[in-house]
């Protein structure tokens, strides 16, 4: 075999890697690096990516205003990203289909529904931990749902995206409902979780959802041997000895849990995990091992670059992040669906 | 008998309530080829999932080796007989390589995805299928025969006694579906794999096979050799048609002209057909 790939060997691990999906897996890591650090200088007083290096690292004169305003946000917006783009590769590798994305087929609007509901049940007084714990059971629970619906001896993709639009619209109007039924107060901040936005995210914020996308992020690459598997069919999957039940239904949960863990944070921001995966997949092929850090590094990028359009673009109003990744997102899901091959 | 191989022993087989098999006992002769044939829907298929534990069974066992399929680790199973499904369909951009890869997944481990037993396992069984130049192509770049080539690779390098295959000729050409049998049948000569497979083309199973089981409604309407079962009376006991049974010219192995509904009724046909045959013969 030729010089386009890489033999790791030694007594204790073998690994055969593509060098284009290490080099551009790498390359855009680094990207994502640039780019947060070109947008966390953005803003009414621009500052250049030197200095927000150094001010990072607390030299110079901008650490206060990276520190207390800037880097939350751009901090909060790099892992949501990542957490949606992760939950959106999982979930297509899984469902063998390359529209599914949890905005599209539930996930995410089971986890607003539960979020609300929280907040409504607890009177807008528990902490935001608890609101995230509730997004994630409440993405699970749609994520089981939907495939115990559209489970027919296997489960067709069409189906499954079917079953998924109309799980979001219930999700959406039970959330609608609670919030209507509650009182203003607790209205008003569900609303504004809802809408979903980076804005006015602080290192709180971040601390609760970090631990997830890590841990969430590290358990889903080493499921990424099983992924690749699961792509050839449950059939195929069954045959070279993956136990194709739990294996599945694990790679569902942890995407779930990925997308609950964002919306809670950030809310319900649309069509990232749709898109990354798929940009991913062009660079870097099919393998999930790569598929998936190449995902989480554009899909980053993706909520950093829609969330800096939204804050710098249109003073004084800051546009939701939600709003440009839609204007993106949808066209392209239109996109994907009069290209797709008759199956 | 000895203990080795894949056996069937009084398995019930059913989808939904429905029965499709009862009590059946089949033993699968080891290091030959066995094709399994009959009707659309008379069960051959599902028989065959079940024999490579993809489908449960309502009753009895599938015995490998000695052991009940299902009271061995999934994976270990693997080690030892690998299913080729009909018609699998690789993820796009997926290359051969990466395919076939995949077919090590029962020996590899986390930390182990690419020792030296897999790279060698790999590069033999792209070699075996005349794969090896095609290694970084996309699967789906590739003709029917060479994609269907491409996924015996993959079932090659999981290395296992035992190989199934659900109708392997499907969707192929002529041309490709003798390249695909003849490459089935180095593989059992050469290396001694058992091999069983779901076939529609009566005359290349014949052709084939070392052992031919014929299923009808539920139940094993005969099976053995070829030569020693395949006549006129099985092919009507088995599809319910006429035929009349010829010998290859070329491999000697029974050859099925089938006649058609409307020619078995007219007596003009049938008078014509025998004075045509006894011109050719004489």
């Amino acid at each position: 075999m030729q010089g386009n790939k890489i033999v790791i060997r030694n007594r204790w691990f073998s690994y055969l890697l593509e060098r284009k999906a290490v080099l551009w897996t790498a390359g855009l890591w680094l990207a994502l690096l640039a780019f947060t650090c070109i947008a966390a200088g953005m803003g009414t007083l621009w500052i250049s990516p030197v200095e927000v290096i150094k001010g990072v690292a607390g030299l110079g004169d901008y650490v206060t205003i990276l520190y207390s305003f800037r880097l939350p946000r751009v901090v909060m917006s790099v892992f949501a990203g990542a957490c949606l783009a992760g939950a959106g590769a999982l979930l297509q590798s899984v469902s063998r289909n390359s529209l599914a994305s949890p905005d599209m087929i539930g996930i995410t609007g089971g986890a607003s529904a539960a979020g609300v509901g929280f907040l409504v049940l607890s009177g807008g007084s528990l902490g935001i931990g608890g609101l995230s714990v509730a997004a994630a059971v409440g993405a699970m629970a749609t994520a089981m749902l939907l495939f115990a619906l559209a489970w027919k001896g296997g489960i067709s993709p069409l189906r499954l995206v079917l079953i998924g639009v109309a799980l979001q619209t219930a999700a959406s109007s039970l959330a609608s409902f609670l919030i209507i039924r509650s009182p203003h107060y607790v209205a008003s901040q569900a609303f504004t979780w809802l809408t979903g936005s980076v804005y006015g995210s602080s290192w709180d914020n971040v601390a609760v959802l970090l631990p997830w996308a890590l841990v969430l992020g590290a358990f889903a690459w080493a499921l990424s041997r099983k992924a690749n598997v699961h792509e050839l069919g449950e059939d195929v999957a069954a045959s070279v000895g993956s136990r194709v039940t739990p294996e599945r239904t694990a790679l569902i949960l942890v995407s779930a849990a990925l997308a609950g863990a964002a919306v809670s944070q950030v809310g319900a921001i649309g069509f990232i995990g749709l898109m990354a995966p798929h940009m991913a997949r062009r660079l870097v092929g099919p393998s999930f091992g790569a598929v998936l850090p190449a995902s989480a590094a554009i899909g980053a990028m993706l909520l950093v670059a829609a969330d800096t359009i939204g804050r710098t673009a249109f003073p004084p109003n800051d546009i939701p992040a939600g709003v440009f990744t839609a204007a993106i997102g949808a066209p392209f899901f239109i996109y994907l669906l009069v290209r797709r091959r008759p199956s | 008998m000895s203990n080795g191989g894949l056996q069937a022993a009084s398995l019930s087989l059913g989808y939904g309530g429905a029965q499709i098999f009862e009590r059946l006992d089949l033993r699968i002769p080891q290091h030959q080829i066995t094709v399994l044939i009959g009707k659309n829907g008379c069960g051959k298929s599902t028989l065959l999932r079940s024999l490579a534990r993809l489908l449960k069974p309502a009753g009895g066992s599938v015995v490998l080796d000695g052991k009940d399929i299902y009271s061995q680790p999934t994976k270990e199973v693997a080690k030892k007989l690998s299913i080729l499904p009909q018609g699998p369909v690789a993820p796009e951009g997926l290359t051969v390589l990466q395919l076939v890869k995949q077919g090590r997944y029962p020996h590899q481990t986390w930390l182990k995805q690419w020792s030296r037993d897999d790279e060698e396992a790999v590069a033999r069984s792209l070699a075996a299928t005349g794969m090896t130049a095609f290694a970084d192509r996309s699967v789906d770049a590739l003709s029917g025969g060479q994609r269907q080539r491409a996924w015996i690779a993959m079932t090659l390098a999981q290395d296992t006694d035992v190989i199934l295959l659900d109708e392997p000729t499907t969707y192929l050409d002529m041309a490709h579906q003798i390249e695909v049998l003849e490459l089935l049948s180095e593989l059992n000569e050469l290396e001694g794999r058992t091999i069983v497979m779901v076939l529609h083309d009566i005359n290349l199973a014949c052709r084939y096979a070392d052992h031919i089981v014929a299923v009808a409604n539920g139940a094993v309407y005969a099976e053995g050799a070829p030569s020693d079962i395949v006549d006129e009376k099985l092919i009507s006991g088995v599809f319910g048609m006429d035929c009349r049974m010829i010998r290859d010219p070329v491999y000697g192995t029974p050859l099925c002209v089938p006649i058609g509904a409307r020619a078995a009724a007219s007596s003009t046909f049938i008078q014509t057909a025998r004075e045509r045959e006894s011109s050719y013969v004489g």
